[in-house]
C-alpha cells in the first residue's frame, strides 16, 4: 500500500468515527418498536403469543417498550402443549403478573381429553398446537398475532415476511407472499383472514442473547446450565420427566445442561453446557457449531421440509 | 485485528440473472464466514450426496422451499444473517428471473448495497442493467459487482477488465453514486472472503473486505429532521406510574435526521409550528436522538397531532399536496387499467387514490420513458396521482422514507405497486417536467 492510500484509509476511517451510526442492537430494537406500534395502531385486536421462552420474552420486553409510559395494550397467548417444563409456566406466571398483561391460555390437554385430537405414536405434541391455536384466533378474533420466529432459525422461516398474511385456515402460501417494502407495511386482510407479525424476524439467536445481557432481562433459569438426569434419545439429550420417560436401553445420567430453546418437553433437548450466567451463554452461543434446532428439536429433523409443512397448514 | 468500534447492521440485497452463481455465492458468504453451522453443512451434505453431486452445493442453503430445492431455482426472497467481529449483515437473496424484479424491488427497498452478480463469461447483459436500473432507482447507496465464474475464463483480467469497463460506463449512465466490482469464483471461493492467488493482478480487497467496509446508510447529521407519527401515548389512568398519567407524547422511528430538545418543528399537513418539549425512551430522556431509533416526543404546545401527522424541522418541511408525480414499480399480475381508485399507504397515513394517467413506461434498457396507456406485473412506470388527503411526500431522490408509498388495493388489500415520488433516476430536486414525452 502506498503512503497517499495510507492517509486515505486513516482520514476515511476517522470520518467513519465521527459519522452517527446506531449501535445495531438499538436499530434492532427501533425496528421491532416500530412494527409493534404499527400493529397497535392500524389493527383491533392484536394478540402475542407468550410462551416464557426466550424469544417471546423478548417480545414482551419490547412490548412493554414500545408503549411505555403506558400499559402493553394487547393480551398474551399460551397455546399450552401440557408436556411444560414446570419452571417455565412457573415464569409464565410470574413474568404476566409482573407486566399487568391478561394471558389467554388454549389447552391441547383440552382437545385431547375431549377426542378432537389424538396423541401421536411419537408423542411430540409440538405439532398439535396448530387447531388450539386456529380456535383460539377464531374465538376471540384476533386479527393480528405477534409470534417470536426469526429468520435464522430455519429456512422455510427465512422466507417468512414480517406481516405474513393468513386465510381462515391459518395457511401459508409461500409462493403468494405480498412483496414487503421499506418500511410499509401492508396489514390489510379481510373478515375471518388475520396476519401474523414477526417482530424479531432480523434477529439471530446471538443477537437475543447479546439483547438480554445489555437489557438484564429475566429467563426461566433452564436456559442457564444446571444439573439434569437426562437421558440419550436420537442424539438428544431429554429430561426425565412425567412426558418423558427412558425405554429400557436408555440410561439416566445426571449431567450439566442447559436448554436452547424451550417447548414440548418431550422432544426439547437439552445442550451440555458450563454457561450459568448470560455472559457464559453469550460466548457459548458466539461459538457454537449447531443450530439451535438442529441441537434441540426432534421434530424439525423428520424431513427436509418439516417445518414449512407445519407452517402451510397453520403453524408458527 | 481486535477493535474499540461499536458494531454496525449492513442490510444487503442480492442481484443478478438467473445461474449467475447468487445462491452459490452467499452459500460461500456464509460458509467461508464460518456462519454455517455443522448440522446445516451436513444437511446440505447429505442432499447433494443423494443427487450424486460431487461437492455439497451451497445453494441449498439458501433454497429454503421444497420448490425451490426440487426445481434448483430461487422462488422468493430468502433473508440469511451473518457477522463479522465489527459488522451484522442481513442479506435479501432475491432470485433472478425477469419475472421476479418485483422481489429486486422488494429486496432493493430496504438495502445499503445491492451485491450484484454477472457471469464472466457472458457480461453486462439485460438483466445486469436492469438490475442496475432498480438499484438506481431505489437510491441503493451502494452496489457492488461480484463478478463471477471467473475460474471459468482461466482467471483472466482482460476479461475482468473489459467486464468491469462496460459496469463503469452503465453506473455512469445511470447515476449510480458508488459501484465497485471483485473478480469472484463463488464456486471455488476465489475473492470471496481471502484473496485469491489465481488472480495475483487484482491488488483489491475481497468481497468480503468491501462489505465490511461500506460506510452504513446516510449520515444523519446530514439530513433534515422527519418523523412519521405512528400513535398517540396518552396512558392517563392506565398509566405504570402515576407521574405519567398526564403524560402524551408522539410515538415513532425517527425517519432520517437528527431532533433535539428545543428544536423548532412543523406538524404536517396542518403547517402548526412548536418545538420539541422532550424526547422519550423506556430507558429515559435523551437530549437528541437521531435515525433510525424509535423514540415518543413531547412538543411545547397542545396542538392537534395523530397517526399519519409528519414532524419535521420547521427550517426545511415539505409542501403538503395532493398531486404527485411518481415512479412506480408494478407489483400485481392484474394490470393497472384494473385499478384506478386505490389506497394510498405513504408513512403512516393511508389515503385513497385515483391514477389520473399513466404517462409512460420505463425502458430499463435505454433507461428512457416511452409512451404506455397500462402497466403490467414488473413494469416501472410513470403516473400521476390524485389523493383524498394532502399528504407531506417529497422526492424519493432526496428522501427514502417521505418519499416511498405503496398503492394497494382496497378490495382485495393486496399490495399493487411501490411507488417513489418524482423521478429517482433524475437525482436530487423534483424534475417532474423532464418526465413529460
Ligand atoms: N465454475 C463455476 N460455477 C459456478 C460458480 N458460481 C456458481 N456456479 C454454478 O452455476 C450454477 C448456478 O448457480 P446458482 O447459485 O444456483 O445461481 P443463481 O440462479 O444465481 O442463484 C450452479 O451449477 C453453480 O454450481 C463459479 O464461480 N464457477
Ligand atoms: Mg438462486
Amino acid at each position: 500500500m502506498t503512503t497517499t492510500e495510507t492517509v486515505e484509509k486513516a482520514e476515511a476511517a476517522e470520518q467513519a468515527e465521527s459519522r452517527l451510526t446506531l449501535d445495531y442492537l438499538d436499530t434492532l430494537e427501533s425496528e421491532s418498536i416500530h412494527i409493534f406500534r404499527e400493529v397497535a395502531a392500524e389493527f383491533e385486536r392484536p394478540v402475542l403469543m407468550f410462551s416464557g421462552g426466550k424469544d417471546s420474552v423478548v417480545m414482551l420486553h419490547l412490548a412493554a417498550k414500545a408503549f411505555w409510559p403506558g400499559p402493553v395494550p394487547f393480551p398474551l397467548l399460551h397455546v399450552d402443549t401440557g408436556h411444560n417444563f414446570p419452571e417455565v409456566l412457573a415464569y409464565r406466571d410470574r413474568a404476566v403478573a409482573e407486566k399487568g398483561v391478561r394471558l389467554e391460555v388454549a389447552k391441547v390437554q383440552d382437545y385431547i381429553d375431549d377426542g378432537r385430537l389424538f396423541d401421536r405414536t411419537d408423542g411430540t405434541r409440538n405439532p398439535l398446537q396448530t387447531q388450539p391455536l386456529l380456535d383460539a384466533i377464531a374465538e376471540h378474533r384476533f386479527d393480528a398475532v405477534f409470534g417470536g420466529g426469526r429468520r435464522d432459525e430455519e429456512k422455510a422461516r427465512a422466507k417468512e415476511r414480517i406481516f405474513s398474511l393468513r386465510d381462515e385456515f391459518g395457511a401459508w402460501d409461500p409462493r403468494n407472499q405480498r412483496p414487503e417494502l421499506w418500511n410499509l407495511y401492508n396489514g390489510r386482510h379481510r373478515p375471518g383472514e388475520h396476519v401474523r407479525v414477526f417482530p424479531v424476524s432480523n434477529w439471530t439467536e446471538l443477537d437475543i442473547w447479546r439483547y438480554i445481557a445489555r437489557e438484564g432481562i429475566d429467563l426461566p433459569e433452564l436456559y442457564y446450565a444446571h444439573q439434569r438426569e437426562v437421558f440419550e434419545r436420537e442424539g438428544m439429550l431429554l429430561a426425565v420427566g412425567p412426558v418423558s420417560q427412558p425405554r429400557a436401553t436408555e440410561t439416566v445420567v445426571t449431567k450439566q445442561v442447559r436448554y436452547r430453546t424451550v417447548g414440548d418437553m418431550s422432544c426439547t433437548g437439552a445442550v451440555e453446557s458450563d454457561a450459568v450466567t448470560v455472559e457464559d451463554v453469550v460466548v457459548e452461543v458466539a461459538a457454537t457449531r449447531l443450530t439451535e434446532r438442529g441441537a434441540t428439536r426432534a421434530d424439525d429433523r423428520i424431513s427436509e421440509a418439516a417445518m414449512e409443512d407445519r407452517k402451510k397448514e397453520g403453524y408458527f | 485485528m481486535p477493535t474499540t468500534h461499536q458494531p454496525t447492521l449492513l442490510r444487503l440485497a442480492t442481484a443478478g440473472s438467473v445461474d449467475d452463481g447468487k445462491s452459490t455465492l452467499v452459500g460461500r458468504l456464509l460458509h467461508d464466514s464460518k456462519s454455517v453451522l455443522a448440522d446445516q453443512l451436513d444437511a446440505v451434505e447429505r442432499v447433494s450426496r443423494d443427487r450424486g453431486l460431487a461437492h455439497a452445493d451451497l445453494a441449498l442453503l439458501t433454497d429454503g422451499l421444497r420448490a425451490e430445492r426440487e426445481q434448483g431455482i430461487t422462488i422468493d426472497v430468502a433473508y440469511r444473517y451473518f457477522a463479522t467481529a465489527d459488522r451484522s449483515f442481513i442479506l435479501a437473496d432475491c432470485p433472478g428471473h425477469v419475472q421476479y424484479t418485483r422481489n429486486t424491488v422488494t429486496g432493493a427497498s430496504t438495502a445499503d448495497a445491492v451485491v450484484l452478480l454477472v457471469d464472466a463469461r457472458k457480461g453486462v447483459l439485460e438483466q445486469t442493467r436492469r438490475h442496475l436500473a432498480v438499484a438506481a432507482l431505489l437510491r441503493v447507496p451502494h452496489v457492488v459487482v461480484a463478478v463471477n465464474k471467473i475460474d471459468l475464463v482461466n482467471f483472466d483480467e482482460g476479461v475482468y477488465r473489459k467486464v468491469a469497463a462496460d459496469l463503469a460506463s452503465v453506473a455512469s449512465d445511470l447515476g449510480l453514486p458508488d459501484l465497485r466490482t471483485v473478480p469472484v469464483s463463488a464456486l471455488e471461493g476465489d475473492n470471496v472472503v481471502d484473496h485469491s492467488s489465481r488472480t495475483d493482478w487484482y491488488a483489491g480487497p475481497s468481497l468480503l473486505e468491501i462489505l465490511e467496509d461500506l460506510p452504513v446508510a446516510d449520515d444523519p447529521s446530514h439530513e433534515e429532521f422527519r418523523f412519521p407519527v405512528q400513535l398517540t401515548l396518552r396512558p392517563q389512568e392506565a398509566a405504570r406510574d402515576a407521574a405519567h398519567r398526564e403524560y402524551r407524547g408522539y410515538a415513532g422511528q425517527i425517519a432520517s435526521g437528527v431532533v433535539r430538545v428545543g428544536d423548532e418543528v412543523v406538524v404536517l399537513p396542518s403547517g402548526r409550528r412548536t418545538t420539541i418539549a422532550g424526547i422519550d425512551t423506556a430507558d429515559g430522556e435523551l437530549a437528541e436522538a437521531f435515525a433510525p431509533r424509535s423514540v415518543s416526543l413531547r412538543l411545547t404546545d397542545d396542538i392537534d397531532v395523530a397517526r399519519g401527522d409528519l414532524i419535521a424541522a420547521a427550517s426545511s418541511a415539505p409542501e403538503p399536496t395532493r398531486d404527485l408525480v411518481a415512479t412506480v414499480c408494478w407489483l400485481s399480475d392484474v394490470p393497472l387499467s384494473r385499478h384506478t381508485r386505490v389506497l394510498l399507504k405513504h408513512t403512516t397515513r393511508t389515503t385513497r387514490a385515483i391514477i389520473s394517467a399513466v404517462d409512460g413506461v420505463l425502458d430499463l434498457d435505454t433507461v428512457q420513458i416511452v409512451p404506455a396507456e397500462d402497466l403490467g406485473l414488473n413494469d416501472i412506470g410513470r403516473l400521476r396521482i390524485r389523493t383524498a388527503e394532502p399528504i407531506a411526500a417529497e422526492p424519493y431522490a432526496r428522501h427514502r422514507r417521505t418519499g416511498a408509498f405503496l398503492l394497494i388495493d382496497g378490495q382485495s388489500g393486496q399490495t399493487l405497486a411501490a411507488g417513489m415520488v418524482g423521478d429517482p433516476l433524475a437525482g436530487e430536486g423534483d424534475h417532474a417536467d423532464e418526465w413529460d414525452i
